[in-house]
């Protein structure tokens, strides 16, 4: 079978590209003529959603991006941001919603494997991973099987290279029954003098093909699915890449010992759109041609036509340009490894994208058209409708222990641990906090004293029903975590997974979630340096929940001082910070009122991004004196879900008395946002605790003690008590019970 | 004494090996890549863990028939100290340096987590450092651990104290037969085991329960 570059270019063929007519019109426009089969290709592979961002340009330009210690904000393969000593951190978060629907363990494998790439491309080695997944209803037919598949991918993956995972998120909802999301992090060390780019310099040197080798894998992928011309690769080809995570640990070794050797002017990995997209970044960005010769594309399978070649998505593939008095040394360093090394091109001045293949020139393309020209939209959106907030008096009853232990057992609260126990999450020997805490923590390889906190989260019910203010509790809740483990916030990667952006209504979720990302990033401090965008996530018209995933890094001075969510002793004070003056209670969009009351109405709890600042940098400063002896935020289920998993990690008790006056409910419940519980050690009655207290006053935050450590089991008031035992079976119970139903 | 790693394309768990050997002898181990075929005059040589080409085979198959197995096996047989952890003991099963198999977990997943051991033979170069049935914290992080061995072999292992490690407190995480965690080979001289020592040696790792193996076979006082 072979594809002939000579194809007639009609309608069909075109739409089958994904490309509309006056995008098809533009190409025209811009190269005079019409294109060769395999530069429609090229056109399709480049002006995607997926690689353009036409859709979401727009809207991701107003997000902050720069900071006293950011190095490379988006536009490189990741952010980088200075983390002192001539160290910095490497990190970007990516979805792999679609493949990982299709074929769950591939397609989480390989998204696994594309953001490891990422980061050691830069010159960075991998050190920590973590990953935020949404699956539909656990009864939907399909959902066990993805969880299952997703999680063994994940692992796969992730285990056999040898980063440690540190930390994520599984949700459950409906709303993804048919589309679920697999967004993957990944964060890498390097120094801050040898970070590695795409951007090429230099003409006429060697274009150098490293790695694994191309197949038809991935071809018929994004933009590619079309019975009429080729019916047969639909057939016979999985759309969903195989991953080799062998290959890629043996790549990741390779190209850092390249790097080293001082042989690398520019690097790429071949990721989406493979090959094409690599090559004309290279060449764009350092404004230079580049003329590849496919005759010398290492392949896998015979008869592959210009057009797979070039559209090819095979995994743990790079392209670099290389210093040509190196080559031979660099060539060494890739049999060693057992890599494919080969001269696949080289840079020129003439700002072509030519391809050759088989002697016939197939393609020949303005290179800087091909990514600068790419269409942009500012796509229609309407306001998204907010719920009415609940009416005054509205606080539905519940007995409280059977409440919470409904709540620490639900779906979206239990225990992850049959998750993340199939995660090497200690490889490396520098984890420090493992998955369940509120951030993970791993050590600075080689420093004495410093570590990397990393927290993934956004609560997507909130973003459905406001997502301005769903965005910016994404935000502020990934700096919470941070901020709970002693960390101090550096950055952010955003990874906006929406439905289809051709609709109002979801452009609209999409405008609004970012610009609410955008707000609390400035107002926190915390610039966005990297992120992907994920649309078009939808199932017969209905789309996914707006979930728009932050993943932060925080640095840690001295990780002798950081906290953990566990209470440290019995009969330590419980201080509830942030706390509002009345005690608050926001029930609207709660896990109370969802899983007690089967109620989804209300406003989510807003976000006063002034008070967030103000309590997390004074949270910290009572970690980092090391007065602090114990820390968790106050998030999904409320203060006593967050009692209930302190004492559940340290199996004591507490006992909360209650609110002196007032409704115990919303108290116990509500999720307002910007809150904190930390133990001291303090004498409640004592001078240190007033000095604390004085503190807190000043800078405007409410502090009150609310209870104290000790005992197996939780008091609340006078009327309820759970043995922590009690709790700890619900928490654990019902992840395994569900697998193995 | 002097030891040196094995390193082997796939292996990912060098580098924690190294720096537990470094850490706690001072002095940075060597290193020997697949293709060597002697290994310098050392004292211990440690195969570590991680997925050996890929371990797409039986895990550790394609390792133990790389040339410089065949420079470690020669080596044990002069008495050489040989420590396999984790795919390190796969690849000495593989290769014939340890009796039984090592299959896929029970639960046929990958399992990361803390167990318990209990130190059944403390009488070897590499437990000395140990109280007999001292139960000790370690972790483990395999899909292949499954520890199997035919009732002749076994009753051997058993009566010859060539069991060392032994999952204990019900923690055993996959289903080996007799719960058993790590043998040693009749000459005393060769460990395999599933679980990482390497990986709780000091306080960042939350304890430094294996530290006295690398103590003892490091010749390093505590």
């Amino acid at each position: 079978m072979t594809l002939r570059n000579d194809i007639p270019i009609t309608p069909e063929l075109v739409a089958a590209h994904g490309l509309k007519p006056d995008e098809y019109q533009r190409i025209l426009d811009l190269i005079g003529r019409e294109p060769s089969f395999t530069e429609l290709g090229i056109f399709s592979a480049m002006w995607n959603e997926h690689c353009s961002y036409k859709s979401s340009k727009k809207w991701l330009r107003t997000l902050p991006t720069e900071g006293p210690r950011v190095i490379q904000g988006p536009g490189e393969n990741a952010g980088v941001v200075d983390i002192g000593d001539g160290d910095c951190v490497v990190f970007k978060m990516e979805s792999h919603n679609h493949p990982s629907y299709i074929e769950p363990y591939q397609g989480a494998a390989t998204g696994v494997g594309g953001i490891l790439r990422d980061v050691f491309t830069m010159g960075a080695r991998p050190i920590a991973a973590m990953n935020a997944l949404r699956f539909g209803e656990p009864d939907h037919p399909k959902t066990k099987h993805l969880v299952s598949g997703v999680v063994a991918g994940i692992g796969g993956y992730g285990n056999s290279f040898g980063v440690p995972t540190v930390g994520g998120e599984v949700n459950f909802d409906a709303r993804y029954n048919g589309n679920c999301l697999v967004n993957a992090f990944a964060a890498g060390l390097a120094r801050t003098d040898a970070i590695f780019y795409s951007k090429a310099s230099g003409v006429g040197l060697p274009v150098v093909y490293l790695g694994a080798k191309t197949g038809r894998d991935g071809v018929g992928g994004a933009t590619m699915a079309s019975a009429e011309f080729d019916d047969r690769i639909e057939e016979k080809r999985p759309t969903v890449q195989v991953g080799d995570p062998f290959t890629e640990k043996c790549l990741l070794e390779a190209c850092l010992e390249l790097m080293a050797s001082g042989a690398v002017i520019a690097i790429q990995d071949m990721g989406a759109a493979g090959l094409t997209c690599s090559a004309v970044e290279m060449g764009a960005k350092g404004d230079l041609g580049i003329l590849l010769d496919l005759d010398k594309v290492p392949v896998r399978e015979e008869r592959m036509t210009a057009y797979e070649m070039m559209l090819s998505e095979s995994q743990e593939r790079m392209l670099m340009v290389l210093r040509p008095e190196k080559e031979e040394e660099a060539e060494a360093i890739f049999r060693k490894w057992g890599l494919d090394f080969a001269i696949v091109g080289h840079t020129t001045d003439d700002l072509r994208f030519r391809v050759v293949h088989q002697g016939d020139e197939v393609a020949n393309l303005p290179i800087k058209d091909l990514g600068d020209q790419a269409p942009e939209y500012d796509r229609p959106w309407i306001e998204p409708k907010t719920p009415a907030p609940l009416a005054a008096g509205d606080v539905p009853r519940a007995d409280v222990a059977e409440a919470l232990l409904k709540l620490v057992g639900s779906p979206d609260l239990c225990s992850r641990r049959w998750v993340w126990e199939q995660y090497d999450t200690l490889i490396q020997g520098n984890s420090l906090q493992l998955p369940g805490g509120d951030a993970g923590v791993v050590r600075v390889d080689g420093h004495p004293t410093k570590a990397l906190a990393f927290s993934s989260d956004v609560t997507p019910r909130y973003c459905e029903t406001d997502p301005y203010e769903g965005g910016k509790q994404a935000v502020a809740e990934c700096w919470r975590n941070l901020t709970a483990v002693g960390a101090e916030p550096l950055a952010a990667t955003d990874n906006l997974n929406f439905g289809n952006p051709e609709r109002p209504e979801i452009m609209g979720q999409f405008a609004r979630a970012v610009t609410g990302i955008g707000d609390a990033c400035r107002a926190l401090g915390f610039p966005i340096v990297s992120g992907n965008v994920s649309l078009y996530n939808e199932t017969n018209g209905r789309g996914i929940l707006p979930t728009p995933t932050i993943a932060g890094v925080g640095l840690i001075d001295d990780w002798t001082k950081t906290v953990r969510i566990a209470f440290a002793a019995a009969g330590q004070a419980i201080l509830h910070v942030g706390a509002r003056r009345d005690f608050g209670g926001h029930l609207g969009q709660s896990l109370y009122l969802r899983e007690i009351h089967g109620r989804r109405d209300g406003p989510p709890p807003p976000v006063d991004l002034v008070h967030e600042k103000r309590v997390g940098d004074f949270v910290r400063s009572l970690i980092r004196s090391g007065v602090a002896t114990a820390c968790h935020d106050i998030s999904d289920g409320g203060l006593a879900v967050a009692v209930a998993e302190m004492a559940m990690a340290s199996d004591i008790g507490a006992t909360i008395p209650g609110p002196a006056e007032g409704d115990p409910i919303p108290f116990l419940f509500g999720e307002d946002q910007g809150r904190y519980l930390v133990t001291v050690g303090l004498d409640p009655q004592g001078e240190e605790i007033a000095e604390l207290w004085r503190r807190a006053e000043e800078a405007g935050i409410f502090a009150p003690w609310i209870g104290t450590t000790g005992g197996d089991a939780l008091r609340f008031g006078d009327d309820w008590t759970i043995p922590v035992s009690h709790l700890k079976v619900a928490h654990e119970s019902w992840f395994p019970a569900y697998m193995n139903s | 004494m002097k030891a040196a790693v094995v390193l082997l394309p796939g292996l990912n768990r060098d580098r924690d090996m190294i720096a537990a050997l470094t850490k706690i002898s001072g002095h940075r181990p060597l290193t020997v890549w697949e293709t060597d075929t002697t290994i310098p005059d050392v004292d211990l040589i440690v195969i570590p863990g991680g997925f050996s080409y890929g371990d797409y085979l039986r895990c550790g198959a394609i390792a133990a028939r790389m040339p410089v197995m065949r420079a470690v096996a020669e080596r044990a047989k002069k008495g050489v100290l040989v420590l396999g952890v984790c795919n390190g003991f796969q690849i000495l099963v593989e290769a014939g340096m340890l009796p039984g198999a090592l299959m896929r977990n029970a639960s046929l997943k990958f399992v990361c987590r803390e167990v318990k051991l209990s130190v059944e033979n403390a009488n070897t170069a590499f437990t000395r450092g140990y109280r007999p049935g001292q139960v000790i914290r370690c972790p483990v992080a395999h899909h292949d651990g499954n520890y199997f061995a035919d009732p002749e072999t076994l009753a051997r292992l058993e009566g010859e104290g060539q069991v060392v490690f032994r999952y204990a407190e019900g923690t055993n995480p996959n289903g080996s037969i007799n719960d058993i965690a790590g043998i040693v080979d009749s000459g005393g001289n060769v460990l395999g085991m599933m679980p990482h020592p390497e990986n709780l040696i000091e306080p960042a790792h939350g304890g430094s329960d294996g530290r006295p193996l690398f103590e003892s076979v490091l010749g390093v006082a505590a």
